[in-house]
Parts: C-alpha cells; sequence; structure tokens
C-alpha cells in the first residue's frame, strides 16, 4: 500500500541522524541539567541566580524560538569572541551542532529541575551519616547520592527525552537531513505529502516505543536493591 | 549580514597579505553545492550532475586543466574558498554587492529571470492581480520583489522551501507563485506540473550569476573568463544551455 | 545590537503576537472538547470505548508537532476527494489548519492529564458517592470530574504554556504568528539575533503573564482546601 518510491533507505538514514543528534543532546543537556542543579542549590547566590534564569528563561521559549536562536545567532557571537581572542577568522556552526546545543539547553534547563527534585529527595540523615563516616563532600555526593538521584530522576529524564526525540524535528528548519528533512525531500520529489508525512510519523511512533522500552529496563535496573512493593 | 559580510572581508585580507597564489596547473579545485537541481544535484549513484558542473567542465577542458568537485553546504560555501579549500565556486552563485566584498566574480555565465507560474485554466493576469494570493520562497528575490511592488491587492504567502510553494499551488491554495523561471521550468517539466504554465513576461531584475575566486586571483579570474568567452563563441556553451533548456538562459 | 530595528519592527512583531494569542486560544478550546470525552473513554473499561482513546493518544502523544501540522496542511491536501470536499474552505486556509493541528495535539496530552487526575480521585469519596445512591453518571458530574478538574490543574496550567511554544510552528505553514513575523523581517533586514530576541523577550512577556494569572486562578479555586496556600 505505502509506496516509498525509493526513498526508504533515505528516510531511514534520516532516522539515523535524529537518533545521533538525541543522543548528543542528551549527553550535553545531562552535564547542564546535573550543573544547573548544583548551581541551583548551592550556597553561592550568584549562581542560584544564574541557574534559575537560565531554566526560567529557556523553558519560557519556544524551542523553534531557540534553535533558530542559536543557528542564526551564534556564528555570529562566536566570531565577536573569537575576534576577542585574538583569532581573525569567520566561525561558523553547522546545523547538527546548533541543534544539539539548541536541543541540550533546553533539555538541560528542565532536567535541572528534575536533579534539583532528586537531590532534595534524597534523605538528609544519609549525607549526615556519610559526612559521619568521615567521607568527605565530593565522596558523598558521587558514592551516596549521585547513584540515588539517578534512581528517583529516570523517570523525568525519560519523558525529557521522549519529548526532545519529537523536538529533533525542528532541527529539520535550519537543514540538517534528519528524518523530518528528508521526509520534506521525498515530497518534493513525489508530491506525496499525506504518505510521506505518515510514514515519519510511523518512524517516530516506532523511536518512541523503543526509548520507552528502553527506559524501562533502565528505570527496572537503577531501582535493583530497593525493596520493591508486592500488591 | 553587514558584520559577516565584514569578517569575511577581514579574512579576505589575511588571504590576500600572507599568500598569492597562482593554482596549479594541473587542477582546479571547484566548490558547488549540489542541492540546486536542474543546476548543481547529486545522482543516485552520488555523482554531481547538473549545468553548473557541466560549464565548469568545459571551462576546465578550454583551460587544459582537471576539474575536481568539492562539495560545500551553501552557508559555508564564501568561507570554504576563502579558506583555500578550492580555488573558485560554480554553484549559480548571484552577483551580488555583498558578495563583492568577499570574493571577485567572472562575467555572468548566465542570467536570472522571475517569472509568474499559475494554473492552465485560472487566467491569471499578472497585470491585475486583485484578490489573487500569491506564493514565493522566504529570505529570496522572488519574495522582495513582491514585497518591493505591492501588486494591487494581492496577498503574498510566503514558505520556508520552494517545494512547499508548489505543493500549495497544485492544491490550490495559492493561485501564482514567483520564482526564478529556470527552478519553475525544471517543475512545470515534471508530472505534477503538468496543469500549470507561465504567465505573463519574465521580469528582469537584473540578477547576474558568475563565478566567485578569491580575491587578488586575478590570475585564475582572467583565464576563466578567456575560458567561459571560448565557449560562449565556439557553440559549446548554446549545446550545454539546449541540453537544460530550450531557451537561451545567457 | 541595533535597537533601532527592534523599535521599528516592534508593531508588527506585536501583530504576530495577537495572531499567536489567536492560535492557542482557538486551540486550546478545541483541544479541552476534544480531551473530555478522550479522557472519559480512555478510563472506561469497555475495550471498544478506550481502545481508540488509547490509540489517539498515543499517536498525537508519540509523534512530532511539527509532522501533525504537515500531516494536516499539506498532506489533506494531496487528496482530491477532499479538495472537492464541503471541508476544503476550512482546510484550505493555514489558520484553520494550525488550530486542527493544535487541538488534536493538545487534546491528546490534555486527556492524559484528565485521566491521570480522574483516577486519582481517592476511591472512597467514589463509594461514598454510590453509597449515597448516586448513579454512576451522576457521582462522576457531582464528585469526581469537579475533583479531577481540580487535581489536574496545576499540570493543565504547563499543558498551556506547552501549547503557547508549539504555537511557533504554525510559521512553517506560512502564518505569520510572532515566529512567522520574525523570520519575514529577518529575511529582509539580515538582523536575525536582534528580532529573535525580540521575539523571545515577547514570548517570555506572554509566559509570564500567564503564570501570573494561572496562579491567581488556582489560588481561587483552592480557596476552600484546607491548608492550600
Amino acid at each position: 500500500m505505502i509506496d516509498l518510491a525509493g526513498f526508504g533507505d533515505q528516510l531511514l538514514l534520516g532516522a539515523a541522524m535524529t537518533v545521533q543528534l538525541a543522543v548528543a543532546a542528551l549527553i550535553v543537556g545531562l552535564v547542564l541539567g546535573l550543573l544547573g542543579a548544583t548551581a541551583r542549590l548551592s550556597g553561592f547566590a550568584p549562581a542560584r541566580a544564574l541557574a534559575g534564569a537560565y531554566t526560567t528563561v529557556v523553558r519560557g521559549l519556544p524551542e523553534l524560538i531557540v534553535v533558530l536562536i542559536i543557528y542564526f545567532g551564534a556564528s555570529r557571537l562566536l566570531t565577536t569572541a573569537a575576534a576577542a581572542l585574538g583569532y581573525d577568522g569567520f566561525v561558523e556552526l553547522s546545523p547538527f551542532a546548533a541543534g544539539v546545543i539548541a536541543l541540550g539547553l533546553t533539555f538541560g534547563a528542565y532536567a535541572t529541575e528534575v536533579f534539583r527534585g532528586a537531590i532534595l529527595a534524597i534523605p538528609k540523615g544519609q549525607v549526615e551519616a556519610a559526612h559521619a563516616f568521615g567521607m568527605g563532600r565530593w565522596l558523598t555526593f558521587r558514592r551516596i547520592v549521585l547513584p540515588q538521584v539517578w534512581r528517583i530522576a529516570l523517570p523525568g529524564l525519560g519523558n525529557l527525552f521522549l519529548v526532545l526525540l519529537k523536538d529533533t524535528s525542528l532541527v529539520s528548519v535550519i537543514g540538517l537531513e534528519e528524518l523530518m528533512r528528508k521526509t520534506q525531500i521525498a515530497v518534493g520529489f513525489t508530491r506525496a505529502p499525506f504518505t510521506f508525512y505518515l510514514t515519519a510519523a510511523v518512524l517516530y511512533l516506532l523511536m518512541t516505543m523503543i526509548a520507552m522500552a528502553a527506559l524501562h529496563r533502565g528505570e527496572r535496573a537503577a531501582a535493583r536493591g530497593m525493596p520493591r512493593l508486592r500488591g | 549580514m553587514s558584520l559577516k559580510t565584514a569578517a569575511l572581508a577581514a579574512v579576505a585580507a589575511i588571504v590576500l597579505l600572507t599568500a598569492s597564489g597562482p593554482t596549479r596547473a594541473e587542477t582546479l579545485r571547484i566548490g558547488t553545492e549540489g542541492a540546486y537541481p536542474p543546476f548543481n544535484q547529486i545522482d543516485p549513484s552520488g555523482e554531481l550532475i547538473g549545468f553548473d558542473i557541466d560549464i565548469a567542465q568545459a571551462l576546465c577542458d578550454k583551460m587544459n586543466v582537471e576539474c575536481v568537485f568539492v562539495r560545500q553546504d551553501w552557508d559555508g560555501i564564501i568561507p570554504g574558498l576563502l579558506a583555500r579549500k578550492y580555488d573558485a565556486i560554480v554553484a549559480s552563485m548571484s552577483i551580488t554587492e555583498d558578495r563583492q566584498q568577499a570574493v571577485d566574480f567572472t562575467d555572468p555565465y548566465y542570467s536570472n529571470k522571475l517569472r509568474f507560474v499559475a494554473a492552465k485554466n485560472a487566467k491569471v493576469d499578472p497585470d491585475n492581480l486583485k484578490g489573487k494570493v500569491i506564493g514565493a520562497q522566504r529570505a529570496t528575490i522572488s519574495a522582495s520583489y513582491l514585497e518591493d511592488h505591492p501588486f494591487k491587492g494581492a496577498k503574498v504567502k510566503l514558505y520556508d522551501t520552494q517545494e512547499n510553494a508548489y505543493l500549495d499551488l497544485a492544491s490550490g491554495r495559492v493561485d501564482a507563485i514567483l520564482a526564478d523561471r529556470l527552478v519553475s521550468y525544471d517543475w512545470l517539466e515534471s508530472d505534477a506540473g503538468k496543469n500549470f504554465a507561465f504567465v505573463g513576461e519574465p521580469i528582469d531584475i537584473g540578477d547576474k550569476i558568475g563565478i566567485a575566486v578569491r580575491k587578488g586571483d586575478t590570475k585564475l579570474l582572467a583565464r576563466l573568463n578567456a575560458a567561459l568567452a571560448e565557449i560562449i563563441a565556439d557553440g559549446t556553451y548554446e549545446e550545454l544551455n539546449a541540453k537544460y533548456f530550450p531557451f537561451p538562459i545567457y | 545590537m541595533n535597537f533601532e530595528v527592534i523599535v521599528a519592527n516592534l508593531p508588527k512583531l506585536l501583530e504576530g503576537a495577537g495572531l499567536t494569542l489567536e492560535l492557542v486560544a482557538f486551540g486550546l478550546v478545541g483541544g479541552a472538547a476534544l480531551a473530555l470525552p478522550a479522557a472519559l473513554m480512555r478510563v472506561s473499561p469497555r475495550w471498544w470505548l478506550w481502545a481508540p482513546a488509547f490509540a489517539y493518544i498515543f499517536f498525537f502523544r508519540g509523534t512530532p508537532l511539527l509532522v501533525q501540522i504537515f500531516l494536516v496542511y499539506y498532506g489533506l491536501g494531496q487528496f482530491e476527494a477532499v479538495r472537492d470536499s464541503v471541508l476544503w474552505p476550512i482546510l484550505r486556509e493555514p489558520f484553520w489548519c494550525a488550530i486542527i493541528a493544535f487541538a488534536l495535539n493538545t487534546g491528546a496530552y490534555t486527556a492524559e492529564i484528565l485521566r491521570g487526575a480522574i483516577q486519582a480521585v481517592p476511591v472512597g469519596e467514589v463509594e461514598a458517592a454510590t453509597a449515597f445512591g448516586m448513579s454512576r453518571t451522576l457521582s462522576l458530574r457531582r464528585i469526581i470530574l469537579p475533583r479531577a478538574f481540580r487535581i489536574a490543574l496545576p499540570a493543565y496550567g504547563n499543558e498551556v504554556i506547552l501549547m503557547l511554544k508549539g504555537s511557533a510552528l504554525a510559521s512553517t505553514i506560512t502564518l505569520l504568528d510572532l515566529t512567522g513575523m520574525a523570520r519575514t523581517i529577518i529575511a529582509r533586514t539580515y538582523m536575525p539575533v536582534e528580532i529573535f530576541l525580540a521575539a523571545a523577550l515577547i514570548y517570555l512577556g506572554m509566559t509570564f503573564v500567564f503564570v501570573q494569572l494561572y496562579r491567581l486562578l488556582e489560588r481561587r479555586l483552592s480557596r476552600h482546601v484546607v491548608g492550600a496556600r
């Protein structure tokens, strides 16, 4: 029924690019989220304010605007910054890099809140106990806090990843040949928009389902060793 | 944009100061985009094809050098030239004042005109577009032309891609489209365009297409111009033109 | 930074913001109209009621809004039957296509929020209603739904903000909403940083005003609850 007119391979290539983009943005976003949460919980007021401004601003902006600002604005900023450092060239940002930065920034803003909630959810007594054992702050964070943060934050981060996966389609607007862009190219060639956009929708659904299954396994793995409630 | 141009000019200046190199005689590296049918595009086997490619090949033959094509995204195509990734750009680049601050252009090798496209039975008259909806691609000369020449009472719709504008013309959401006539010609020749035709006369906005080289690369510029004059004089150009368009585009 | 460009184009951007608000308002109303029946069907024990609701919610939450807009706008236009139908005067307008896509999208998310809220209504309250002799419909109307709406309120506020942000995609189908207007101005002025920052500030302003108003509303609706701030 669905005749992909030879564009099947192209769509799969696009889907592969979508996955690469999502994973790269996820890594950037996780780092930003952890940094953001640490800053929000720190005793240093400027760090708290900066992190607070970051999450408020980025979460209040349309993702499409973030993508466009990074793509069109960043090369100018980078060129200016490079000039300040003595490099007199023209710095440009590829659509992939712009997409990773924009989606990573968005993911990081929401992840900051998720991580903050998770860190606060760890009983204070545990940290105190660790200190009593003579663990330093960093060791306590690494051995006691972080492993539990993962477990508590995973469902929230999982939801954010599903949102991120769909937001990758916005990067098509700046010309990255991910699934959406490849679909548009196929539509331009075949003039069958319904067929191809529906195919793209099905591919996104499949990716979502795979991600959901992986998350489910991840949550189970992170929760091993936790007493399980049985009904 | 002006900052960008300034940056490009700065890079060009540095290039000028540090090295002024005649190109190697045996090969000429040519940058092109590969995403602008029918001028430069990639065929299913990954080869570059199109009018630009054929012209470049013909010029290289006349200059007795070997063409090596380098693919480059449109946004980075001038920086790539300045960074010496290749020595000339043959990619249907319009000669504009902005670009002339960063690069030098050869004599034009074709000229672009705008033209309206509408359904064959729609009786769209470009001189009387009152109440009509006209489509164009955003950030193109067609779009600026429509904005600069408000056609009495016509509504303008801007699209992200040229293809989407054609889709809406086919579905009847717009009455006509203003676009590069050569790109539209390609669409009209396709199956989707069979019920559509050019309407009105071509609009000459003085858009000339040239080959870009680094500023100061006068030797290469002169050789390219000479070769261009040669292929026009000996009929090679006409032959290539006819391969793509049944009307002269020079 | 060129502030003159921003000032000169501010009226146009605000005009775009007006269209953004219009699209969001229509989309939300349509979404709410879809969400209530979808949520009720979704919690039904009968499979022929919950299965279609499940499929609807799954499809629209699992695919990008951009794909959904293109499906409605360019996709439906592919079929001659659609172009000849009585619906074409509506479907040929990008304005209504955007609203249809927005309503379907936010409707699916809102249905899921409502479903969660309905299931979070304490069982004891439902049992008490039944013990009072209320029928299922009556207890749904008098007890379950009012309770569920209040539970859903905070999550729904987030959904409204997501809709406001998602409305930027209307610019991809030729609409001159805030984002579309910004992109069109940039194509002429070549000042992406200035114009996008101005648009971003207007979006932030709209989000901020909405959050404040919504907080007031939430407080008002929860004032009878003991311990509510």
